[in-house]
């Protein structure tokens, strides 16, 4: 019961937000819908409610995971949202609100589906629903960002759904009576006919690996982050990676169960690879802050694809690296979105010396980027160091190496840029006369989300440590 | 046996000249107008003969060829084609390709008879001919493909008398039967020069193209182009309707059927031309293409 | 009945063709919306008269044949667009890639491991065309509304496969995939149309302002 409200509220909201007249208290319902969302959510976590083989709707352990995190980065987000629109009292806002909270009723749909076809359908919503919340800025920029956005991650879902009647098909000619539940399908595993189950995974790595952003299916991931506002872009790079991740988590479920995880690893690893690769030569010398972060968020999926691959305990950290990459992520990009704002520009060259106009946005940036390239003591650092240990352990030392290698030189590449931008010298007389300071709403959600970071990097509290290590358990088969 | 070689050269030298005349009363009927009498080409062709020559001094030996193979060689190429079921004259194993060849031989020596001329109309009027039969013939050849795969033969005889079997109609074959008579019809248009590929009734010397080629001629010569262009047509025509027309098992009601469902074709054409404009050149050559592609996918239908 | 499946199949497949070689937008409209009431009538054919079918057969009817091409009319008579340019890599190149596509599915189509009934059927081939066809006007044309179309007859090929799975898809996943597509199709149009605001044409080529 509880699931149905976790799922139908958003909803609820986005058509109480359509239909509401006044553009003024039009933004509240965000917050307030954010607020009981996660007290339900909170109450479906770590309470789970038992659900069939056959139901529709269901929170395993690795739904419940990507819950949690969609709805602490939600919830962050809404205060966040409260300031942001009132900056822009003039643009009207009941689209882009109704399509946000859409937003969070589809990711929730989607953590909980227990029918592949259900999840597919979800994550779809998702792209369509989104690509309105791209285009906030309508200009040139936007709408190009928009549309590129809107047709590759539809061909990459359309994909998806190619790999996830292949799977199907496997099914079929496997004698047994073939289903999309997944609960079935974990069961039936060893009947599904061989080859049809791998093209499948191989569609549905690329199909929801495009969502995900991993390369070489991340160009749109640029663009699109590069344009949306601040608000869009920590949701998208928090929020929608992790439910893709969730569904190549679900596809790798089905793999392992069949024995075929050594061939889903390698594809997870190679991608995992080359995204790595990508996000450190593109992060290098990246004038643009939100680019930036874009490619960051291609080097966090390389990491999480990574972990995957390594066995029990870099599963255990690329589960815990899920939560971390959400919660500094939407920080990242909300205090980016106050610095654009505020200069007008997004481009290295034209905000340098954030920290003496916009003190919390630029220090929370600051601190943010060491968190999200690994230093201690935050969340971050904890979870890729558990990766490398799971890397060592399974013995890939020039693996590990080149990981460590790969994360040092994008360390390398971010600080050039985020010391720029907020400790650089001023530059004199460009002071946009109608530059729109940080407010305590625009600062609160970012702050909070950092403190969280910090917090889950020193302490981690026993109910996380087993939702991690049972999301884990149940991607990672017995060695 | 002799009758049906005489049959056969009568419908083939005796009916020919109407089809065009049903044509153009089709078209003139449905624009709504009365048109010219059916017969109208008989006493073209028999006033043509009568009258006298005009020939320019810059052609040769060819431009007097051209007309002349442009007669014979329907005539020849007649004698490969079955009527409905009425057996082809000569036929052995391979006559398919006697077949096109002797009509690329026409349309050989036709182009080459208004280059002749040293005339620049001429000239961009063959070029545009010569393309359009480039295009076309691979679409003839894979239809002749299918069709010797269907009949396991290489003879025309046995190879056109699908049709007569009722093959279109039950059978295996029958989509890629019915797509292959679709791209033969599409290939009556192009060589026979009628809309949407080329207009017959055009006056302005820049839309011609088979018209232009034939400017020069007068006279008898004039005479045996349009004769010749007629038996063309019957022959294209043939190929057409030996797929479709069932054999209903009497000789008499065969060869009636044959004749009537020539005169229908004739008004189909003549429906088709009144329906459509000319394309642009820059399409004809993409609607070629894709004729070909439609036959090579009958083909592959065919090999499955 | 069988036959008649064979015989939609194969005019889905013709159908590819002239979509890839023709230039008027109306035309393509109308022949993707005809290419989809075609495939909505095979699921009853397939799978038999039940609810599902049934159900299944007038969603699609309403959703493709319906709703989607009158939302893409609406979408060209506002951006006030009739033709498409020339190609990336022109309409007879276009035509031979898709028939080599075409032959292409056809021949790997024989060497699957299919269920025995479905071995020699036209499905797979129908498939693969069609996507591959989608795929085609996806990436060498070069006006917004043709990619939208290439899109949906890409959905369209992976429809002709699931037909072959109807027990694995519950009415709800299906309906949901239906309706994804409708509102996907209807934001097209709406970011279409913005972008002709902003550049008064929807050649896609305008827009690669955003570099690294």
């Amino acid at each position: 019961m509880n699931l149905y409200f976790i799922i139908g509220l958003p909803f609820i909201a986005a058509l109480v937000a359509a239909v509401l007249p006044s553009e003024r208290f039009r933004p509240l319902v965000i917050p307030v819908t954010a607020l009981f969302h996660i007290a339900l959510v909170f109450k479906g976590v770590f309470s789970p409610e038992l659900y069939t083989a056959d139901t529709m709707l269901g929170l395993d352990a690795l739904g419940r995971l990507v819950l949690l995190v969609i709805s602490l980065l939600f919830a962050a987000s809404s205060l966040y949202a409260v300031g942001y629109f009132r900056t822009h009292p003039t643009w009207g806002n009941r689209t882009f609100i109704a399509c946000l909270l859409i937003f969070l009723g589809a990711m929730s749909l989607s953590t909980a589906a227990r029918n592949l076809g259900l999840l597919w359908v979800a994550v779809e919503a998702t792209t369509v629903v989104s690509a309105p919340l791209i285009y906030y800025n309508r200009n040139r920029f936007s709408i190009e960002a928009t549309w590129k956005y809107l047709l590759l991650c539809s061909v990459g879902i359309a994909l998806a759904m190619l790999g996830l009647l292949f799977v199907a098909y496997a099914g079929l000619k496997g004698g047994e009576e073939h289903t999309l539940q997944i609960d079935q399908m974990l069961t039936t595993a060893g009947f599904l006919s061989k080859p049809w189950l791998r093209t499948g995974f191989v569609f549905l790595l690329v199909g929801f690996g495009t969502k995900m952003g991993l390369a070489p299916l991340h160009t749109w991931k640029p663009d699109a982050y590069g344009e949306a506002p601040g608000l869009v872009g920590g949701l998208l790079a928090g929020g929608l990676t992790s439910v893709a991740f969730l569904a190549i988590l679900r596809a790798m479920q089905i793999m392992t169960a069949a024995g075929e995880q050594a061939l889903a690893h390698h594809f997870l690893l190679a991608l995992g690879l080359l995204s790595l690769v990508f996000a450190a030569l593109f992060v290098i010398r990246q004038r643009d802050i939100k680019r930036m972060l874009a490619y960051s968020s291609v080097e966090h999926m390389g990491i999480l694809a990574i972990g995957l691959t390594m066995g029990k305990l870099a599963a255990y950290g690329a589960m815990f690296h899920v939560m971390n990459n959400a919660l500094t992520k939407g920080a990242l990009f909300m205090c980016a979105g106050n610095i654009h704002r505020y200069f007008g520009s997004k481009r290295m060259c034209e905000t340098q010396g954030a920290i003496n106009v916009l003190p919390w946005s630029a220090s929370l940036l600051l601190i943010g980027f060491l968190a999200i390239t690994g230093s201690p003591p935050f969340g971050p650092f904890m979870s890729e160091f558990i990766i490398l240990r799971g890397i060592f352990a399974a013995g890939n030392f020039s693996l590990g190496f080149g990981f460590i290698l790969l994360l040092t030189i994008i360390f390398i590449g971010m600080s050039s840029t985020v010391i720029t931008v907020v400790l650089g010298p001023s530059m004199e007389g460009q002071q946009p006369s109608d530059a729109v300071s940080e407010t305590f709403m625009t600062v609160l959600g970012p702050l909070l989300l950092i403190i969280a970071v910090l917090v889950l990097g020193l302490y981690l509290p026993e109910p996380l440590r087993s939702l991690f290590q049972e999301a884990a358990d149940l991607v990672v088969a017995a060695q | 046996m002799f009758s049906s070689i005489f049959f056969h050269i009568l419908l083939l030298v005796g009916l020919s000249p109407l089809l065009p005349g049903i044509i153009a009363k089709t078209k003139a009927l449905v624009a709504g107008r009365k048109g010219p009498p059916m017969l109208q080409l008989y006493h073209d062709i028999w006033k043509l003969f009568r009258k006298g020559m005009v020939i320019s001094k810059t052609t040769t030996w060819v431009f007097r060829a051209g007309p002349i193979v442009g007669f014979a060689v329907p005539v020849l190429a007649g004698l490969l084609i079955p009527f409905g079921t009425m057996d082809a004259l000569l036929s052995f194993t391979g006559d398919l390709i006697l077949f096109v060849y002797l009509l690329g031989l026409a349309r050989f020596f036709t182009v080459l008879a208004a280059l002749d001329t040293g005339s620049s109309f001429e000239g961009m009027g063959a070029a545009r001919e010569a393309t359009f039969s480039v295009l076309v013939e691979p679409t003839v050849f894979v239809a002749f493909l299918v069709l010797a795969r269907t009949s396991g033969s290489l003879t025309l005889d046995t190879m056109l008398s699908a049709g007569a079997k009722g093959e279109l109609f039950h059978g295996p074959a029958t989509m890629s039967l019915i797509l292959i008579s679709f791209c033969l019809f599409i290939v009556l248009l192009v060589e026979n020069c009628r809309i949407p590929f080329d207009d017959p009734d055009t006056h302005l010397e820049l839309t011609m193209i088979h018209e232009v080629m034939v400017l020069d001629h007068s006279g008898p010569d004039l005479g045996l182009i349009l004769y010749g262009a007629a038996m063309k047509l019957l022959l294209s025509a043939a190929l057409v309707l030996d797929l479709i027309l069932p054999s209903a098992g009497n000789v008499v009601v065969d060869c009636l059927a044959f004749v009537v469902g020539l005169l229908l074709l004739a008004v189909c054409i003549g429906l088709v031309e009144s329906a459509m404009a000319r394309l642009r050149l820059i399409r004809i050559p993409q609607l070629l293409v894709g004729t070909t592609l439609l036959s090579f996918f009958a083909l592959i239908l065919i090999l499955r | 009945m069988a036959n008649i499946t064979n015989e939609i199949l194969l005019a889905v497949i013709l159908l590819n063709f002239f979509i890839l070689g023709t230039s008027r937008l109306a035309t393509c409209i109308k022949t993707v919306a005809s290419q989809g009431i075609l495939l909505a009538l095979l699921p009853p054919l397939v799978h038999g008269v039940n609810g599902h079918s049934l159900l299944l057969l007038t969603g699609a009817l309403i959703i493709k044949g319906g709703i989607i091409p009158w939302l893409l009319f609406r979408a060209i008579r506002q951006v006030r667009i009739r033709r498409e340019i020339e190609p990336r890599i022109g309409y007879i190149a276009t035509l031979v890639l898709g028939a080599l596509i075409t032959a292409g599915a056809f021949l790997f189509a024989d060497h699957l491991p299919l269920l025995p009934h479905h071995l020699h059927s036209l499905f797979i081939p129908a498939t693969l065309s069609t996507l591959g066809t989608g795929f085609l006007l996806l990436i060498t044309r070069r006006k917004a509304i043709t990619q939208v179309l290439g899109y949906l007859i890409f959905e369209n090929g992976i429809f002709i496969f699931s037909i072959l799975l109807a027990e694995a898809m519950p009415i709800l996943v299906e309906a949901g995939v239906l309706l994804d597509m409708l509102v996907a199709i209807f934001v097209m149009g709406i970011v279409m149309n913005h972008i002709n605001r902003e550049y008064s044409s929807i050649n896609t080529e305008h827009l690669s302002l955003l570099k690294e």
